[in-house]
């Protein structure tokens, strides 16, 4: 005989309980009781493998006037040249005349993951004297990837993996003048949110006005140059004094932001969500250069009165961006899009031949 | 499929390798499904197995040899461990291989799986779906259960096989292994491997492409199909309890692997190979069957010049025909409505006159009768008449002669009668 590892000894489960089934009150499953450790749950090890084999493919799309530091935001996020920006800082970047989309996809390796990222940019955007229906062309580009997974799904042979195109999510970056929502972005968002995740941030939140700004040197004065867990003015008062607006504004409008209240799936997930819920619209700052500060390197952005912390939750909401976009809610946003948006846009398509 | 990108390095930590976790905890909130398919012969030891497998005691009615046919019976069951909920359906072919002719004993369960096929492409096809919180029945994976005869595979089994292999993942076992001894094990294995490679019959393989698992895999191919041995009782061994079968000379033990394959058995199907087997099912075997029944249904993906068919244009092609169809469906209803009327009627009509023929022929008979009877009134009252006459004369000769002598009266009496 073959002497496999000690835990095939099955009859002696070391912490695995019996697990007392509640009996199934319809006629359906039956409730079973498991007299000890059958293995189950190495599936999830199983799953982890064949993941990590396979890979993952992410699709974000930036959207926002030029010069709200969308570049550097995606290249923060991503600790990596994602995007390209103007390499001399004089050098102006010709404003297109009509709204172009731009496409860049890279592979990123992090613990094994390999990702498939590709960030789709929005030259144009907002900036003409005339934004009537600017954001037809956003609008048909989702929409044509939607309709291009379609295509490779109604295949009579079909690939194993059909290429995903998909925009996840969209991060839509609203001027800081002002913080709070105009007609474009309520009418962007509004169009928008119908057909792919909409994430607003409000972009270049260092911007601030004089009072905001002399309250944010007292802030960063009063605490040690960017020491960490020092707790500061909470940070919506200042940064945000308009968002009870701005969410109202959103209600008001039917508009439907990620994470969606429709989509919870059940209690926790709502108390999670909701907790981001009533921080949405992010202030955030992007920086992709590094600042020596307390003998530690961290990504910043260096002004006179100190230097911005990016990743610093005291200083700026970037960490809760990412965090949402990468570390907890990846995976959530592509299955939103898949289950939700994809499958709207199915219906729609199927029913137009009628 | 990463090729032509360019590789970026990372700068520093961004926190996507967490993926796989949300993945899998996404996972753990649906809920995972496995469908197993056992077909073997009655009291071949398939639920015995299955309690085993799954350490428990799930309540299996024991099946007798006297069904007319192969059915399949399906028993969902919800098993949860530590935090992954498995919804697991067990589906048993009760009376396989029990009728006295057994041509068809495999197409009952061919029909089941299909069905199960089929039912996925029907939810698939629809314009409002659910996928994600769809319940899937197809099958996973198809243990077979073959006799412990010693010296080879039947035709049965064969055939059954054949037909399945393209359409399920195939795992061949031994049922009730501890009638076989040691020596005779592995020549019997060696015969029923090289008798399904001669025959074509195509088995599922553990995949050994993965580094995770391929040695472990690629070992235990070699030991099919598995020796297994299941129980449902308990035998106190040392000072354990363990399933076991006890016999006069000797305890087999379930999970000593030196007595049978059944630790390799869960050890492949569960703890190693449940998610390949789910994903060939989806990714090979559904496909097959979702891409010939399409093309039945007379979808193509090129039309006639070779260019793509359009989505748009194939719905309306289909949904044409099937309008046809279905116009000619109703048309024939109609006929065939139309022309039982008209036989009815014609039944009806004919009723009517037999009746009609019958009242007439009664009416005649009854005038006939009525007559008979008419004349014979007639005879009777002229008969009485001349009886009353008769009858009147007498009593007036008898009044008369009641004056003269007795003689003459006898005489006229006798002349009077």
């Amino acid at each position: 005989g073959s002497s496999l590892e000690p835990e095939e000894q099955s009859m002696e489960p070391p912490t695995v309980p019996e697990e007392e089934m509640p009996l199934a009150t319809v006629p359906g499953p039956a409730g079973c009781q498991m007299f000890g450790y059958v293995g189950i749950e190495a599936v999830l090890d199983q799953m982890k493998v064949k993941t990590m084999k396979m890979g993952f493919e992410f699709n974000i799309m930036v959207v926002g006037q030029s010069g709200l530091g969308k570049s550097t935001m995606v290249n923060t996020l991503f600790k990596s040249k994602v995007s390209r920006k103007a390499s001399q800082p004089g050098q102006q970047e010709r404003i297109p005349r009509t709204v172009q989309l731009q496409s860049i996809t890279h592979v990123i390796e992090e613990k094994g993951v390999k990702m498939k990222l590709t960030v789709t940019d929005t030259p144009g955007f907002g900036d003409q004297i005339n934004n009537d229906n600017c954001w037809d062309p956003i609008i048909k580009y989702i929409n044509e990837q939607y309709e291009r997974y379609l295509r490779e799904e109604i295949l009579i042979t079909r690939k194993r993996k059909i290429p995903d195109t998909r925009v996840h999510g969209c991060v839509y970056f609203v001027p800081p003048t002002g913080h709070w929502l105009r007609p474009l972005d309520l009418e962007f968002m509004r169009r928008l949110s119908k057909i792919v995740n909409v994430v607003p941030v409000i972009a270049k939140a260092d911007t601030l006005t004089l009072e905001e700004r002399a309250e944010f040197k007292q802030r960063v004065r009063a605490s040690p140059q960017g020491a960490p867990g020092v707790p500061c003015v909470p940070l919506g008062a200042p940064l945000k004094p308009h968002l009870p607006q701005i969410q109202e504004d959103l209600k008001a409008h039917a508009i439907s932001v990620y994470p969606q209240q429709d989509f919870d799936q059940d209690p926790e997930d709502r108390a999670l969500n909701d907790r981001i819920r009533e921080k949405i619209p992010f202030a955030v700052v992007g920086a992709d250069q590094e600042h020596q500060v307390n003998g530690k390197r961290v990504l910043g952005r260096k002004t006179k009165w100190g230097i911005i912390e990016v990743e610093n939750a005291a200083h700026c909401e970037f960490p809760l961006l990412r965090d949402l976009l990468i570390r907890s809610h990846l995976q959530d946003l592509k299955d939103i899009t898949h289950n939700v948006h994809y499958e709207s846009y199915r219906v729609r398509r199927l029913n137009e031949s009628n | 499929q990463n090729h032509g990108y360019r590789t970026l390095s990372l700068s520093g930590h961004v926190g996507f390798g967490s993926l796989p976790e949300q993945l899998v905890k996404k996972s753990i909130k649906q809920g995972f499904c496995f469908n197993i398919l056992c077909i073997g012969e009655t009291g071949i030891g398939k639920s015995a197995l299955i309690n085993s497998l799954f350490n428990t005691n799930f309540d299996d009615p024991v099946s007798t040899h006297f069904l007319p046919r192969v059915q399949l019976r399906a028993q969902t069951y919800e098993l949860q461990e530590s935090n992954v909920l498995l919804k697991l359906t067990v589906v048993d072919t009760v009376g396989f291989g029990d009728q006295i002719n057994r041509e068809h004993s495999y197409q009952p369960i061919v029909d089941y799986v299909d069905a199960q096929f089929e039912a996925y492409l029907q939810e698939e096809l629809k314009i409002n779906r659910s996928l994600f919180s769809y319940h899937d029945t197809r099958i996973h994976v198809c243990i077979y259960f073959i006799s412990p005869t010693g010296h080879s595979l039947k035709t049965l089994d064969l055939l059954t096989m054949k037909s399945l292999d393209s359409k399920v993942n195939i795992i061949p076992i031994i049922g009730k292994a501890d009638g076989i001894s040691k020596t005779e094990l592995q020549n019997f294995k060696n015969k029923i491997m090289s008798e399904l490679v001669s025959n074509g019959v195509q088995i599922y393989q553990f995949p050994a492409d993965d580094e995770t698992f391929s040695e472990i895999n690629t070992i235990m191919n070699g030991y099919l199909p598995f020796a297994v041995v299941g129980s449902t009782k308990e035998v106190k061994i040392g000072n354990k309890m363990v399933r076991a079968r006890q016999y006069p000379w000797g305890i087999v033990q379930v999970e000593n692997e030196n007595h049978c394959d059944f630790v390799k058995l869960r050890k492949m199907l569960i703890c190693t190979n449940m998610e390949d087997l789910r994903e060939q099912t989806h990714a090979r075997h559904y496909e097959l069957y979702r891409r010939c029944r399409l093309e039945e249904m007379g979808f193509t993906d090129t039309g006639p010049e070779s260019k793509p068919v359009s989505l748009q244009e194939a719905y309306e092609a289909k949904r044409h025909e099937l309008y046809l169809e279905l116009q000619r469906k109703e048309e024939k209803m109609r006929q065939q409505f139309v022309q039982r009327v008209k036989e009815k009627e014609t039944i009806l009509k004919e009723a009517e006159q037999q009746i009609q023929t019958k009242f007439e022929h009664h009416m005649l008979m009854h005038q006939e009768v009525k007559q008979k009877l008419e004349k014979k009134k007639k005879v009777l009252e002229n008969e009485i008449a001349l009886f009353i006459e008769k009858k009147a004369n007498a009593e007036l000769l008898r009044s008369q002669a009641s004056v003269s002598t007795p003689v003459v009266t006898l005489k006229r009496d006798k002349d009077g009668k």
